[in-house]
């Protein structure tokens, strides 16, 4: 019989566990319950009692390691902790959100267990056997595949499951309430520590574009910074229409590479200033950028080649505006494609938005 | 400065990006159709790796006696690795190193690992404490983001960092490593020093420009580099794919033409708001 252990990780304090590690949570009491497995889940944060007391009515046993070190996501030391975890719980299945905190090391622990893994995982199913779904080449071909060989680490995509929903409601959450539980403290020996994270940054200025849990990405081409009908590059509307259009809908902001690689046409040789100042390569959708998860994505001034919409897999709902009616969004890749100016139509759009029709 | 920076890049080889893939199972040995016919060019993510290594060398040369160096270890099919390589010499100098083998996504990765980590720990001149092994954070065939970390562990390297944007080395050998993380933001590390793992996304350098004199000296190298490349063969450990499908792709594209940019902003409004 297989038993499955889900990893898990607080954040912040530590009360609370990430969004991620609760869709994690979600495919393994599913497939617990599928299986008849039995089902572990293990904690690592500063103080995770009180996240992991929310994870009772799971009926999973829970398992935690605690200590300051495990504030910081760090390589040598949580591979350590996750380690420690699998040993005590000794699992057949391991089952880990991917986030980056985990992508960082699972495959590392999976090697030091003499396990193997699999990732981007997008479905777990299967009766007798476990069978996985996940894409090759870029969200080109979807595989399901299976395993003979035993610890198997599942790294499972974010938003590919609804996170776990716990029994309090989310403002007693966020008041810390816990739950009597009886919680297992593994100890872990850590190696001397040679790396600190030392904080987070954001390289956008004008404020955060990429938003994970919006609705709606919005997608900038390198129209945008094309040459208008009246000859000139319209650099500073461009990037003034994105950001009111960002603000007023709260949509995520995707760009094609063709445009985070660009400079300004109307820029002299040397100058290594960007027309829109916001984008970078965390952007970037498509083939060597990002695959997001949104449920709607209006692309603009893209002209949808492939490489760039692989990135677009797991968008539902597509719209594009677009001045060329024969681009390739017109060709079967977009629900709808509006031929128009999208100067004009952001700026319409922006203005419905903010006189509150929006 | 630092002293001498050794720097492994691993990269493999992936089909043109534009290229139309279909899975074809020929003889229980999964790949892609007309593979060996496809275009092929270096992995993208891994090609970032190998851009920066360049320029961390050009920046820490190390010392005439104890010089920095870039090794480029790939594996794929010879003739496919030549092919590729004929573009890549030009781009920055590398010592090269062939493992032969299959091209393509569906190799277990823990072979792939195994093979890689038994080539760099046994390349001559290779010094461990130095080393800093760089390649993709993920590939675009497989695109699984653990091969590199396999090798790290298997070097017994326990500082790992993965979709890193930038390094920048201290005097004293610590680095600091800008890692993607959600939402949009780096995580900032310091680390000590070599030996570390950095796992590129796409980091901060444009590709470089052909230079032929610099593809003229790696030639040198590449020719017998490909000559004496060991086969590798990759075990299965257990994986088996149920099935392989492409995607339906296709949508029925509806054209709005000839609309007032007020109609469309209307209809995209509504389409925005709907639940």
């Amino acid at each position: 019989m297989e038993s499955i252990l889900v990893l898990a990780h607080g954040y912040g304090s530590g009360n609370l566990l990430a969004k991620t590690s609760l869709e994690a949570v979600t495919a393994g009491v599913n497939l617990a319950r599928q299986l008849g497995a039995t089902l572990s889940i293990g904690v690592i944060g500063a103080d995770p009692a009180s996240a992991a007391g929310r994870l009772a009515p799971t009926g999973a046993r829970l398992l935690a390691v605690s200590g300051e070190a495990f504030t910081q996501a760090r390589y040598s030391s949580d591979a350590a902790a996750c380690e420690a975890l699998c040993r005590a719980a000794q699992a057949s299945i391991v089952i880990l959100p991917g986030c980056a905190r985990f992508a960082r090391v699972a495959a590392g622990v999976a090697y030091r267990l003499a396990a193997v893994i699999d990732t981007h995982i997008t479905a777990i199913g299967g009766t007798d056997n476990v069978e996985a779904s996940r894409w090759f080449y870029r969200q080109r071909v979807e595989a399901i595949i299976t395993r003979d060989t035993r610890p198997w680490f599942l790294l499972v995509d974010t938003g590919t499951h609804p996170a776990y929903e716990l029994p309090l409601g989310e403002s007693a959450l966020s008041e810390g309430v816990r739950l009597p539980v009886a919680l297992e403290q593994i100890a872990v020996e850590l190696p001397p520590q040679r790396t600190t994270v030392t904080g987070l940054r954001s390289p956008t200025l004008g404020g955060e574009t990429i938003r994970p849990d919006a609705k709606l990405l919005f997608v900038a081409g390198a129209g945008w910074t094309k040459k208008q009908p009246d000859g000139q590059v319209h650099g500073s509307d461009a990037a003034r229409l994105i950001l009111d259009f960002l603000n007023a809908s709260g949509a995520s902001l995707g760009s094609s590479k063709s445009l985070v690689d660009q400079k300004s046409e109307n820029q002299g040789a040397g100058e290594n200033q960007q027309v829109l100042p916001f984008l970078t390569h965390l952007n970037q959708i498509g083939q060597t950028g990002a695959t997001p998860r949104h449920r709607k994505g209006l692309s603009t001034c893209c002209y949808g080649e492939e490489p760039h919409v692989v990135g677009w897999r797991f968008i539902s709902e597509r719209r594009a505006i677009s001045l060329d009616p024969n681009c390739g969004w017109a060709r079967g890749k977009a629900d709808v494609v509006y031929v128009a100016d999208a100067f004009q139509v952001i700026a319409e759009l922006n203005s419905l938005m903010n006189s509150g029709q929006g | 400065m630092p002293n001498a920076l050794h720097i492994v890049v691993c990269a493999g080889i992936v089909p043109d990006p534009l290229q139309t893939l279909e899975p074809v199972n020929n003889s229980n040995v999964l790949g892609i159709k007309n593979e060996n016919a496809l275009p092929a060019v270096l992995d993208p993510w891994a090609a970032s790796a190998l851009y920066e290594a360049a320029a961390l060398i050009r920046k820490f040369p190390g010392s005439p006696q104890q010089p920095s160096k870039v090794w480029l270890v790939s594996l794929g099919p010879k003739a496919k690795l030549q092919q590729v390589m004929m573009t890549v010499a030009q781009k920055a100098s590398f010592q090269f190193v062939a493992i032969d083998g299959p091209i393509g996504g569906f190799p277990d990765a823990h072979s792939t690992a195994a093979v890689l980590a038994e080539t760099i720990a046994a390349l001559p001149g290779l010094e461990r404490e130095r080393l800093l092994l760089f390649g993709g954070w993920e590939s675009a065939t497989r695109g699984a983001g653990v091969t590199l970390q396999l090798v790290g562990e298997r070097l017994g390297i326990a500082d790992q960092f993965q979709g890193v944007d930038q390094i920048e080395l201290r005097d004293d050998g610590s680095f600091e490593v800008l890692e993607r993380i959600e939402g949009g933001k780096h995580q900032v590390s310091l680390c000590a020093g070599t030996p570390a793992v950095l796992g590129w996304a796409t980091g901060s350098l444009a590709e470089p420009r052909n230079n032929p004199q610099v593809g003229m000296t790696n030639m040198r190298g590449i020719l017998p580099a490909l000559q004496k490349a060991k086969s590798a063969n990759l075990q299965a450990n257990g994986l088996r794919y149920l099935s392989l499908s492409l995607p339906k792709t296709q949508r029925t594209t509806r054209l709005v033409k000839d609309q007032s940019p007020k109609a469309i902003a209307d209809e995209l409004l509504a389409w925005i708001r709907e639940e």
